[in-house]
Formats: C-alpha cells, structure tokens, sequence
C-alpha cells in the first residue's frame, strides 16, 4: 500500500510545478496552468517550458533545475513522453514527490508503449514518487482549490471523492455537482495506471478527513482479490458507491459446469460489491445521487419510509417505488394518524403516502413533516411537492398583470414559503437524525425555483423525480443494514 | 489441467463435509443394484457412474422413481448397456428417490479474475434460462451466505409451496457456507456443482454432485 504522505503531495501540495507550460491556449500545457490558476490554487505556482517564455504571468524556466528547492511537492506533466524521465529525475531531486502525467503513447498506443509504461511504473518506485497517469485528465482538490487538470469543470466544495478509469467521468461527476451544489473533496483519473490504481485512491479517500463518501468509476479490476479486500476495508469505515462498465461484455462464457456458465463476470463483481459492503449503482446519474445522498442526509436506522406529498398521483407511483426496493411503506400508527387529523381537514389521504389533499395552511407542511418525522416508528421521508406554489409565482411575476392586482404580495408569499420549507425539511432532518428528501422535477425545469434553489442552499440534493429519490434512499438503507448485520 | 470426479466420488467428498448430499450404493450389477434398493427402500434411482461421465441426464442415463425390484433389474440392465467404450470404469449408482417440487443449485466457480466463488441459484431445467443466482467470493460468512438466499429473485420459491413446508433458510445457508469452507480446506477443488439440490420436507438435499480438481 502507497503511503498517505505521497497522496497528500498529490492531493494537498505547498506548490506545483506545470512541466512543458505552453503559451499556446489550445495546449494542454496552457489549459492546466490556466485551470490552476483561475480555480484560485492556495500554493505557489510554478512552470518549465523549452524557451522559458512566461505563461499567464507565471516566470517559466527551462529547466527543472532552475527552479527553487523545496517548495512543490506536485509535478504536473505536459510534456511529450520522450522528456518524461528526464523530467522527473529532476523534480524527485527538487523534493518533488507526487507527478500527474497527461502525456500520452504509453500503453494505449501499444506494445511498445506498453514497455515504457512498466520502465515508467519501475521509476516511480525508484524515486519513491507517486506518479499517477500516464495519459491522464488530471486532479482536484477543492480543499486546496487545486484545478490541475486538461478539462473543466472545477465543481463546489464538498466531501465526495472521485477516482475513476476514464477522465470523462471524473467531468461528469463535477458536473453533476456543480448542477446539485452537492460537491466534491478529491477528483483524479487515474488514466493508464502504471503504478497507481484506482484501488490505491479507494484506500487514501477511506484515510481522508476531507471525505465522506467515495465514487468510483471502474471499467475492470485486474486484481480483483486485492480490489475486494481494498473496497471492504474502505466501505467499512465509509460509504463507496461503484459504478462499472463493460458489464455486457464477457458475460456469456462456454463452461463444463451449470455453476461455471451462471457465474457471469457481471454477477461475480455484483456479488463482490455486495459482498464488500459497496454500494454499486447502474448508472452515472445514480452513482453520483447515491453518493450525493450519502454525502448529505444521515443513514436510516430502518427501512420504514412514509411519503409526504401535497398532490396524490406522485405518491401512489413513489409507493410503487418503494415496493420495488428493500425500502417499506410504513402503515401509519394510530397516535400518528391522530396527530395528523389534528393539523389538516378530513379530506386528507388518512395513509401512507400521507396526501395533505390541498388541505395546508401557512403552516401545514412543515408542521405535519415534523410530526411524521418525529415519530419513532419512522425512519426516512419523502417530501414531495415542493415548488409548487413558486412555480405559479414564475408565470405571475411574467404575465402582464404582475405586479398589480395583488400579484407582488402573492409572488413574494409563495416563495417565501417554498424558501422556508426546503430550509426546516432540511432542519427536522438535522434534528431528528433521520433523512428526508425532497423530490421534484423543478429541480431540472426551473432551478431557480425558489423550493429546489432553498435545497441547494441547505447543502442537499433536490432529487429530480421521487423514484430517484427512493433508489438513492434504498442504496442508504442496504449500507446501513450491512453495517448492522456485521456489527459496524 | 483438470479432472471431474465421478457423482459417487463428488458426493463422498463433499458429505464429509458436512454437505446434505443423497446417501447412495455403489453396485456393478443387476443384483447388487437389487440389494442396494432393498437396503435404501423404494422408490430408488438408478444412474450410471464413472469418472467421464458428467451430463448424465442428457445421455439419459438417469432413471428415476424405480418402485419395484422389477423397475431396478431392467433400469440397471440398460444403464449398463449404455456405458460406452471412452466412460472408462462404470458403476451403478443406486439412491433414494428424493421426490420435492424445487430445486435449487448451488456450485463453487474459479473466476478469473476474483478466484474462487461460490454461487447459489434457482435450479431445474430452465435454471439457466432464468439465470436467478447470487455469488460471492470465499470464503463466506454466515451473513454473507444469508443474504445470498435472501438476493434470490424467487423469493416465493422458498416460502412455502404446493402443499410443501417452506425452505429452512438456515440450512441452505449453512449449505453453502460448507461449500466455500471445502474450497478453502481442499484447494484441489477447482469446481463444483449440486444440482440439483431438492428441497424435500423444507430441507435442501444435494441429488447430484460433480466435483472437479486439480491434476
């Protein structure tokens, strides 16, 4: 196992060095300086370049050697392959202990690339530096405001942490957290891997304060035995959320034996991730909201979920959700009911999903969440709904009526109170340890919408359907329940 | 390289085990078979048993529900007919006919890339059409193999079915944490599979067995 101090040259560097820093805008070697620069990084900036021409104002040397000693702990490589050893040597000798290399030719380019891959992993080991890459997109620290990367996005500040084997879903996960302003801790692509590995990351992030939840994207384990035992160990201490590729691919398979043919690769990993306690979503979208959900709202201590809902027909298709998952619709106790009746007119659906039938006052549908949330039979809530009233406001305030005949007042009510029930779901979630989430497709229509934007602003996800609020719901519970039946 | 072991031997090995397989008799003749059957009580099966001979049901050489003296003496003169030049040594294979609605099937598969596994699934003729299986890596743990019946898509499969009690979870379970503990004490085992395994009065009841090593 790599030590945590090389993760933390990578991930959290006094300075950084960008080798083959060009002046051209359509370069790699401008695009990462540019990126460092402009995410605001917190440490010293330094470049290389063959004519020493100073790029976005910072003085570039044209040698490693001239620069200080001592003060960058991160090379970043966007030089041709053929400079690379040379490059490092050099940085290992400034005090240099991590590198992150774009270049590319290596083992995607075949079987001569492949060799310099394995001369490139044994001087790694040689120098003692963590060389992640080849042929890699590059990495984010936001705790550092470290943007060293060939690609946008530099997402919000949060506690996920991505190690993925292709670059484009390191973007598609930052992009997702910018669009739910639920963010991110550590993002890097692994690339070729030549001497560290996804699993390798999976073991740092499990270390790293900075954490909470990882996210990886894995297209094949090549260790898998030493990947099983890596993820176990990480999903022990905190949630890790897989999403894989390629699982169409080699499944069928001639086999002397019933079990030989059934044991699938795909069935295989899925048992492993089971197995390993690691959540394993089947697409990106619900990868990300898996790990958004575990980043954000606490785990259920059970499986009993009651639907709140201001309209009936989303809470009959989110208990057909729930029906499909490990996830129970909880029939409402009486002392519940009761309490209910208390705050709303008898039209009201009088069961889980508890429909408020249009019945709310200003009040109702934080007063009636606190209750449902407060009971002790309930472990999780849906609320959906919210936005509504905001969403009338949006055409008021565009009509040509606005803001006359009382529509100003009515306008600035309606999101006042969608702002205000984002916020205490977000509270009585707090205070009573349990999750609650809010689902609506405002959350993609209008995201200015004063419901979802109130979300955001609390720090969670507004999931854009309730079905997708159950799923990320459902992943939570089958961890805590793992949890509970090892006695973690 | 590798070899399978005959279903007697298969079977032997995994019941010291601990594994709930069918007690069976190995005879050589029509005679023998006959004592056999009288030994097991009827209704018995009768299969023809060698070291090359693994797909037995589709050679037809499996009889089943034999309830008389009459039915063993002409089922183990045709199985012995049947045995060809290349089964090498042959023997009759004489048990108790196990008579349940399910079967399941449970094996242990050397992946390539997570090594050794074991898998449980819904068994049968269609088994493999319907593909209702659950895997893990050994060895297991108790819990581990819990939740593998419990992943099961066929969950009415194990309540109880047809006039049959349900399936006692706790055996099968247990079922299949001996499984992954034989791969681990005998790590000659490069494969295996119970199939099918009958659940008979609740309780998983391995039928058949083919176990293959290491050479």
């Amino acid at each position: 196992m790599i030590p945590g101090e090389s993760f933390e040259a990578l991930f959290e560097p006094r300075g950084i060095i960008v080798a083959g820093a060009s002046t051209h805008p359509g370069k790699f070697g401008f695009v990462s300086l540019h990126n460092i620069l402009a995410a605001g990084y917190e440490g010293e900036v330094f470049a290389t370049n063959l004519d020493g021409t100073p790029v976005l104002g910072v003085q570039s040397e044209r040698r490693i050697e001239d620069l200080p000693a001592g003060r960058a702990d991160l090379v970043f490589v966007c030089t041709p392959k053929a400079a690379v050893p040379e490059v490092l040597r050099s940085c290992a000798a400034k005090g240099v202990r991590a590198a992150f290399l774009t270049s590319a030719g290596y083992g995607e380019a075949g079987p001569e690339g492949a060799r310099d891959e394995a001369e490139l992993a044994a001087l790694a080991d040689e120098l003692g530096m963590l060389v992640v890459g080849p042929n890699g997109q590059g990495v984010v620290s936001t705790p550092v405001k470290l943007c060293a990367q060939i690609v946008a996005p530099y997402p919000p500040t949060g506690s996920i942490a991505v190690a993925s084997q292709s670059g484009n879903f390191v973007s598609s996960f930052m992009n997702y957290a910018i669009q739910s302003g639920v963010g991110i801790s550590r993002a890097v692509s692994a690339g070729n891997a030549a001497a560290v590995t996804v699993r390798d990351f999976l073991g740092y992030f499990a270390e790293d304060d900075a954490t909470s939840t990882s996210l990886v994207y894995l297209e094949g384990a090549h260790d898998g035995r030493r990947f099983y035992e890596r993820a176990k160990a990480a999903a022990a201490g905190k949630p890790v959320v897989v999403v894989k590729g390629g699982v169409s691919t080699g499944g069928a398979r001639a086999a002397a034996s019933h079990t030989g043919s059934l044991a699938s690769d795909d069935r295989v990993f899925d048992g492993m991730c089971r197995q390993a306690g690691v959540t394993r979503a089947s697409t990106v979208e619900e990868a990300f909201e898996a790990a958004a959900t575990f980043a954000t709202q606490p785990l259920p201590a059970g499986n009993r979920v009651v639907v709140m809902t201001t309209a009936g027909g989303w809470g009959v298709v989110t208990a057909d959700a729930i029906a499909a998952t490990s996830l129970e619709l909880l029939v409402l106790p009486d002392d519940l009911l009761a309490a209910i009746d208390e705050k709303l007119p008898p039209r009201w659906s009088r069961n889980n999903p508890v429909d408020l039938a249009g019945g709310e006052t200003r009040d109702t549908v934080p007063e009636v969440l606190e209750l449902i949330a407060g009971h002790e039979q309930v472990d999780a809530v849906v609320f959906l709904g919210l936005g509504i009233q905001s969403n009338q406001a949006r055409l008021m305030r565009a009509g040509p009526f606005f803001p006359e005949h009382g529509l100003e007042r009515i306008v600035a009510y309606h999101e006042r109170q969608d702002d205000r029930f984002a916020r205490e779901a977000a509270r009585i979630s707090d205070e009573t340890g349990k999750p609650i989430l809010t689902a609506t497709e405002l959350a993609i229509a209008d995201p200015e919408n004063a419901g979802p934007k109130a979300v955001r602003e609390t720090g969670r996800l507004c999931y854009p359907s309730s079905n997708r609020a159950v799923v990320a719901l459902d992943h939570l519970w089958r961890y805590r329940r793992y949890r509970l039946r090892r006695g973690l | 390289m590798s070899r399978t072991l005959s279903e007697a031997a298969s079977s032997e090995l995994l019941g010291a085990r601990g594994i709930p397989v069918n007690s069976h008799r190995l005879v050589d003749d029509a005679e023998a078979a006959l004592s056999a059957a009288g030994e097991l009580g009827y209704p018995v099966v009768a299969k023809l048993c060698g070291e090359a001979i693994a797909h037995k049901t589709e050679r037809g050489l499996v009889r089943v529900d034999l309830r008389t003296p009459a039915d063993v003496r002409v089922a183990a003169s045709e199985l012995l007919a049947s045995a060809r030049p290349d089964d090498g040594a042959v023997h009759l294979l004489v048990a108790p006919f196990v008579s349940g609605h399910r079967e399941l099937l449970a094996g242990l598969h050397r992946d390539g890339q997570f090594g050794m596994t074991v898998m449980l699934g819904v068994g049968g003729i269609l088994a493999e059409a319907i593909a209702d299986v659950s895997v893990r890596l050994v060895p297991i743990s108790r819990v581990d193999a819990d939740e593998m019946v419990e992943e099961l898509a066929t969950q009415s499969l194990l309540g109880p079915f047809r006039g049959e009690p349900a399936v006692d979870r706790g055996e099968l379970a247990e079922l299949l944490v001996r499984l992954s503990d034989a791969s681990l004490a005998d790590p000659g085992i490069r494969g295996a599979d119970l199939n099918p395994i009958v659940i008979t009065a609740g309780r998983p009841l391995a039928v058949d067995a083919l176990v293959e090593v290491d050479t």
